[in-house]
């Protein structure tokens, strides 16, 4: 179980990848973080903290659930549907830039779902995405914007993002998938 | 463990799954509801009904979104078929399918065959004919959902059947208590009004002490069910006893389209004797809510002033009602297998 980004690491990361938002977007003004459930709200928050860090400007940030828009629900006629959680977007998301934020990008069906929940609340100026690890194996044709680390794996491969807030550890481990 | 391998579909190719996040702390049991059809809360556990209210809270804040609707249920045909007058369930179901993204149709018992002589089961399979992926039902006759889940491959949902239950009422009315109180453990609610028609108290009866409510219940004793007691409530005739002390009081419309015979000499005695007015509000909990499954009969089991005071949640009930079928229609959508009935 190797573990392939340690506390130090991911600590140092978002604040590389907080720097990498305001030079490219000439500060923080129109910007907004939207997080993925789970993770990417956690990731999310902790850009913002930065991003005051280093501006001095609170960037408006909100959690979205894409379940309702997975490419997979109905497709089983069998099983238990995922728990759905809160959507909170506190504020309009017409003509700003937003962050979008996630932990891992794999297949990008994740994220397609998250582009078209995203739409559903108003018409953004532009969507940046931001992943903390690019693992590979795209099945859409999605592309991050801002990435933590470009992780190479095989699909017999898991990647795990534990953090603080919910695991009690912030590390990337990397582990063989459990059949 | 994951939480989203518990919950993802099995034998899947769980491509959006595999992004293995783990779990959040309150998510380490899967919460699961495995049913075809919701035929009423006799059937349903304390955790499957806590995972309907959960769900309905996501389900909420869809409809403050400008564009008020998830693909979620896209290419589901759902049939509500309503053979008895409602104008709150029916359309409640119908924009919550529509939120879902469902296409749906209505049939009113008044335009269809029925009126030809049609028998219930009949209609259905007829109806079955066309595979729908779900049929909600509203029928005067108590059981007619169950029947209607034995011969049907659809889901069913009951929306009313009888005397019977009224589920999605039930879990509507728990989850505007649970909204304005936190919780539903522990609190006294007492349901006044006629007890022996209502398929809104027996649905809410076995909903609240599920959940560990002190249920009290009230009306005139011809209008309360022998035995009501042994359903782990408190039964009194006395309205004022029912409401000393509440933190919920909900008013049971008095049913006179059910009705045959005399049960209670006037409608204005029964307001005098039975009716939530002002000055009985008053020995409730400060911060009492005051329900009503509705339609309302203003001035029979409700005072005006009650009605529209501060301490009604009676339109935020049927605001929740939306979200909470929302959630119903979502769960069972990827519930159990849909067998074909023998």
């Amino acid at each position: 179980m190797p573990v392939v980004m340690d506390a130090d690491r991911v600590s140092r990361t978002l604040t590389r990848i907080a720097h990498e938002i305001v030079e490219r977007n000439r500060g923080v003004d129109e910007l907004a973080l939207v997080g993925i459930r789970t993770r990417g709200v956690t990731l999310a928050r902790r850009l913002a903290q930065r991003l005051v860090e280093i501006t001095g400007e609170s960037v408006p940030t909100g959690a979205l659930d894409i379940t309702l828009y997975r490419d997979d629900l109905m497709r089983s006629p069998v099983g238990p549907q995922p728990v759905i959680r809160r959507t909170e977007i506190p504020f309009s998301i017409d003509d700003r830039k937003i962050l979008l934020v996630d932990d891992v990008l794999y297949t990008g069906r994740t994220i397609r779902a998250a582009l078209d929940a995203l739409i559903d609340f108003g018409r953004p100026k532009a969507i940046q995405l931001v992943v903390l690890v690019d693992r590979g194996h795209r099945e859409l044709p999605i592309k991050a914007d801002y990435v933590g680390k470009n992780l190479p794996t095989s699909l017999k491969e898991s990647v795990q993002v534990r953090l603080h807030e919910a695991d009690g550890v912030d590390e990337v481990v990397v582990e063989e998938h459990q059949p | 463990m994951s939480a989203n391998r518990l919950t993802s579909p099995p034998g899947g190719t769980d491509t959006m799954g595999a992004k293995p996040t783990g779990a959040e702390p309150t998510d380490v049991v899967a919460r699961t509801l495995r049913h075809k059809d919701l035929l009423g809360i006799a059937d349903l556990t304390p955790e499957e009904i806590l995972l309907i209210l959960d769900t309905a809270e996501a389900m909420k804040e869809i409809g403050f979104r400008p564009i008020k609707k998830v693909p979620t249920l896209r290419g589901k045909t759902i049939v509500n078929l309503f053979f008895e007058a409602s104008t709150r369930t029916r359309t409640s179901f119908e924009i919550a399918e529509k939120r879902l993204s469902a296409d749906t149709l209505n049939i009113a018992a008044s335009t269809s065959s029925i009126q030809k002589g049609e028998t219930l089961a009949d209609t259905a399979l007829n109806l079955e004919a066309m595979a729908p992926d779900m049929i909600v039902l509203r029928h005067s006759a108590s059981g007619s959902c169950h029947m209607l889940s034995r011969i049907c491959r659809a889901g069913i949902i009951n929306a009313g059947d009888g005397m019977h239950e009224h589920p999605t009422q039930a879990l509507l009315d728990a989850f505007t208590i649970r909204e304005r109180k936190g919780r539903l453990r522990g609190l006294k609610v007492a349901i006044i009004g006629d007890l022996l028609h209502s398929r809104v108290l027996r649905s809410n009866l076995l909903l609240l002490t599920k959940l560990g409510a002190d249920v009290w219940v009230s009306g005139p004793p011809t209008l309360m069910p022998p035995g009501i007691d042994r359903l782990g409530v408190t039964a009194t005739t006395s309205v004022d006893e029912a409401t000393e002390g509440a933190d919920v009081v909900m008013l049971l419309r008095v049913q006179l389209e059910r009705m045959q015979g005399a049960f209670f000499p006037s409608l204005r005695e029964y307001f005098s004797v039975f009716g939530m007015t002002e000055a009985r509000v008053r020995r409730a909990n400060p911060d009492v809510i005051i329900m009503h499954p509705g339609p309302m009969n203003r001035g029979v089991e409700i005072a005006s002033e009650v009605a529209d005071g501060p301490y009604s949640v009676i339109l935020e009930q049927v605001a929740n009602g939306v979200a909470v079928r929302m959630a119903v229609l979502y769960l069972l959508a990827g519930g159990a297998e849909h067998e074909a009935a023998a």
